[in-house]
């Protein structure tokens, strides 16, 4: 800030302790004009107000506080620029990147760790990194039989995984089953590890409405994705799912030929299987129009830099236990 | 100075009858609001699906119907009383005076439909949409023209202490709403807030926290320093701790907001600042309750028969609990325990049941006698009753969400040996349901109170002029 309001803000804040400390100064002495304990020469609807003293107590305790507060300000920052004597900070702040996030880190070390979040992810990191660079030694498959790294995995996913993906990781409405052995970006080791590292963002599954001829040509594609389902072509309406079956050359492209989606075309495109009964959007009649007239844009985000790859491996691991139970 | 010769009949008694009806009203459905969402946590089936039931829209609703509905209709009976009293002069204004109250119903009303349809700011204690928030700016100014123009008229050479308290609480409440309030309008039921970032959390904060510290204590003391030395029949104990304690509170109050927004995006020197100024308002926030409790002395025995004053002494143990829980959790270190945890639910409420609904209550029960032509309420047995429920209730509440907020707490930031965290959110969930279920039945206690203290007025407003006689007390 400019020193404008660096010494705006110290003159206020000064000001008001000060003003508080003659305030009290004042009072203390007996300005009423009638003796202590007698009451003043006024009375309001029959309330009169007696001319007692302070309690001591009270006003020495009130005089400790301002002087721990002008102390207090003196340690910390908060006389605007002035950033008190024991330059402490509680973050680096007006940092923008990654890079700016690491930068700062060194510095603080350089400095004698003076920035409180910086001190304690450093202090956090060197007493529990040996921990998980231990496991990332090996790979997600080993990793996956390993019962101590299986409970801290768990104890992770619920804490950073679980917001979306639920607490028994069997997923919502939009945030895939872990379980199921069902998978958009390959179920081994390495995928699963490389999903939650870099993210995942679904942008192939843009809105096809205007392409497809707007609501009668979606309604076409849904009858014939719902007939691509062994359980479900019996109810679909064959001439409706036959005029799709000529759209739905647009959609092979990603989720293959015979719907069965990249995954089983060996490409991690993220474009789901049509003719299981997993749906990540739902799977009826109307939900599955609305995939296909509005698109969906699914994300993950990635973890590398919030959680570090050793802890990503512990969790891959764990993850990848779920539907590959011993 | 000139004395004039005010009777009973002058004084414009009929704003503060309206007021003190609607404020008993009010005080039942806010609080009924309360017992809804409390059980919705422990059972949340009991939104029945419906979008107008769910505990987002009836949360802001229990708030704005607690705080502006009960909170403030209490503050324009009291106020609009004491000051005529005090002033020994009529309520100046002419149709301002009604259009106050007319106007402040609406905006509850407004308040009343519009949260439950889901129309938010998203600001906490100002959720209501731009055009309820300029009526509320009208009724606002109306208010602080009809209590000054009737200070200025005023028969007396000095300004009573409760009229401080009222009037900063004024004027200060004026400038909060109307700063806070500022948006973009894009729709008649939509607004972007022309602050950015966090400088709107800043302004959102200045404002919620003076709207605990002007409307929620500054005007409730003023209601104090009238109802106090009246009830109990005795002068006030200091009239210089009044001064010191007076101007300390209002100048450091306006400070202390961003004590809610630790460890936040908000720069440190802010957060320093907000820390040090709640930590000095301590002792000048207890002034008020030294003054008020010391009141009483040379006439405790009173509180052995008089429940109206046993509301506002207690009431003022809360209020002194209250403000040195405040200070305490405004520390930085006490606040990354406290903070975003049930703690805070419980110290508001200690706040809320404790200092403001039972100073007003006890006030309303002096007040509905007087207004309604009686010598004393229809029952003081009842009276006596109401006390004890809402006593236990405030208790149970307070406790339960102590121990549920520090167990929160100390779940959030328990540390396995491998550094990750012991508990997961849901853990700390299960947790506290035995604690909500807690809360739950204290909050049903203080509803059954305020039932009762809505019968008992209406049998008092009921009852044949000067029926009710005044009870002589026993020595």
């Amino acid at each position: 800030m400019s020193s404008f309001w660096s010494i705006w803000i110290s003159v206020l804040t000064l000001g008001t302790l000060v003003g508080c400390w003659l305030l009290l100064r004042m009072c203390l002495k007996n300005f009423a004009g009638v003796a202590e304990g007698e009451p003043m020469d006024h009375e309001f609807d029959g309330i009169q107000e007696l001319n007692n003293p302070l309690p001591k107590w009270w006003s020495t305790f009130f005089l400790v506080t301002i002087i721990w507060g002008f102390g207090y300000l003196a340690l910390y920052p908060g006389l605007g620029n002035f950033e008190g004597l024991l330059k402490w900070k509680s973050s680096n702040q007006g940092i923008t990147s990654i890079a700016e996030s690491e930068a700062s880190v060194t510095a603080a070390k350089e400095a004698g760790m003076l920035v409180q979040y910086d001190r304690e992810i450093s202090q956090a990191s060197e007493k529990y990194g040996p921990i998980f660079a231990a496991f990332a030694k090996q790979d997600v498959e080993t990793l996956s039989t390993n019962e101590d790294a299986l409970k801290i995995g768990q104890r992770l996913f619920l804490q950073n995984c679980s917001q979306c993906h639920g607490s028994d990781a069997k997923g919502t409405t939009g945030f895939p089953n872990l379980t199921d052995n069902d998978w958009l970006y390959g179920g081994d080791g390495a995928a699963i590890e490389t999903s939650i590292l870099d993210g995942r963002k679904a942008n192939g599954m843009i809105a096809w409405e205007t392409m497809l001829g707007g609501d009668e040509g979606v309604k076409e594609v849904a009858a014939y994705v719902l007939s691509l389902n062994p359980d479900r072509a019996a109810k679909v309406d064959s001439a409706l799912a036959a005029k799709g079956e000529a759209k739905f050359a647009m959609c092979a492209a990603c989720h293959g030929a015979d719907g069965t989606g990249s995954t089983a075309m060996g490409i991690p495109l993220g474009a789901p299987n049509l003719t299981d009964n997993v749906w990540l959007y739902g799977g009826s009649e109307r939900r599955v129009q609305e995939s296909i007239a509005n698109g969906r844009a699914g994300v993950m985000p990635a973890w590398k830099h919030i959680l570090g790859e050793d802890k990503v491996r512990v969790i891959s691991a764990y993850v990848y236990s779920l539907s590959n139970q011993k | 100075m000139s004395q004039s010769n005010l009777t009973e009949m002058d004084y414009n008694y009929k704003v503060v009858r309206q007021f003190t009806v609607m404020t008993v009203i009010w005080g039942i459905v806010g609080t009924l609001v309360g017992v809804i969402i409390a059980a919705q946590l422990i059972w949340p089936a009991l939104n029945f699906d419906t979008p107008w039931l769910t505990y987002s829209r009836l949360r802001p609703l229990h708030t704005n119907a607690v705080i502006f509905a009960f909170g403030t209709s209490a503050l324009f009976a009291t106020s609009y009383y004491v000051v005529q009293r005090t002033c020994k002069a009529t309520l100046f204004g002419g149709k301002l005076i009604p259009f106050t109250f007319w106007g402040w119903q609406a905006v509850i009303v407004l308040a009343a439909i519009t949260l439950p349809m889901g129309l938010n700011s998203s600001k906490e204690y100002a959720e209501l949409e731009w055009p309820i928030d300029i009526l509320i700016a009208l009724v606002w100014v109306s208010y602080a023209i009809v209590f000054f123009g009737t200070l200025i008229k005023r028969n007396t050479s000095h300004i009573y202490v409760a009229n401080w308290f009222f009037g900063g609480f004024i004027l200060t409440v004026a400038v909060l709403h109307i700063g806070n309030s500022m948006v973009i309008p894009l729709t008649w039921t939509k607004s972007y807030s022309i602050y950015p970032g966090a400088i709107d959390a800043m302004m959102q904060w200045w404002y919620g926290h003076n709207a605990v510290g002007f409307l929620l204590t500054a005007g409730f003391l003023g209601m104090m320093y009238y109802f106090v030395p009246k009830q109990a029949e005795r002068p006030v104990y200091s009239y210089r701790l009044s001064i010191v304690h007076f101007w300390a509170l209002v100048s450091l109050y306006i400070w202390a907001g961003p004590h809610h927004l630790h460890y936040t995006a908000l720069p440190d020197w802010t957060q320093s600042v907000g820390m040090v100024m709640s930590i000095v308002l301590f002792l000048p926030s207890w002034g008020g309750m030294i003054n008020g409790i010391m009141t009483l002395s040379g006439a405790w025995h009173k509180l052995r028969h008089d429940p109206i004053l046993r509301f506002l002494i207690v009431s003022l143990s809360f209020y002194g609990m209250s403000t040195f829980e405040g200070p305490m959790m405004a520390i930085k270190s006490v606040n990354a325990l406290s903070h975003y945890t049930d703690w805070t639910v419980g110290h508001v409420h200690s706040g809320a049941l404790g200092w403001v609904a039972m100073v007003s209550i006890g006030a309303m029960y002096h007040l509905i006698p007087i207004l309604f032509n009686q010598g004393r309420m229809y029952s003081t047995k009842l009276i006596n009753v109401h006390f004890w429920l809402h006593t236990t209730g405030i208790v149970l509440y307070i406790v339960a969400m102590w121990i549920s907020g520090v167990m929160q707490g100390l779940m959030w930031r328990a540390v396995n040996t491998d550094g990750t965290l012991t508990y997961s959110f849901v853990e700390s969930l299960q947790a506290s349901y035995p604690f909500y279920f807690i809360r739950f039945v204290g909050g049903v206690l203080v509803v059954a109170g305020f039932l009762l203290m809505a019968y008992n007025m209406f049998k008092t407003i009921g009852a044949k002029d000067n029926s009710l006689e005044k009870l002589e007390q026993a020595a």
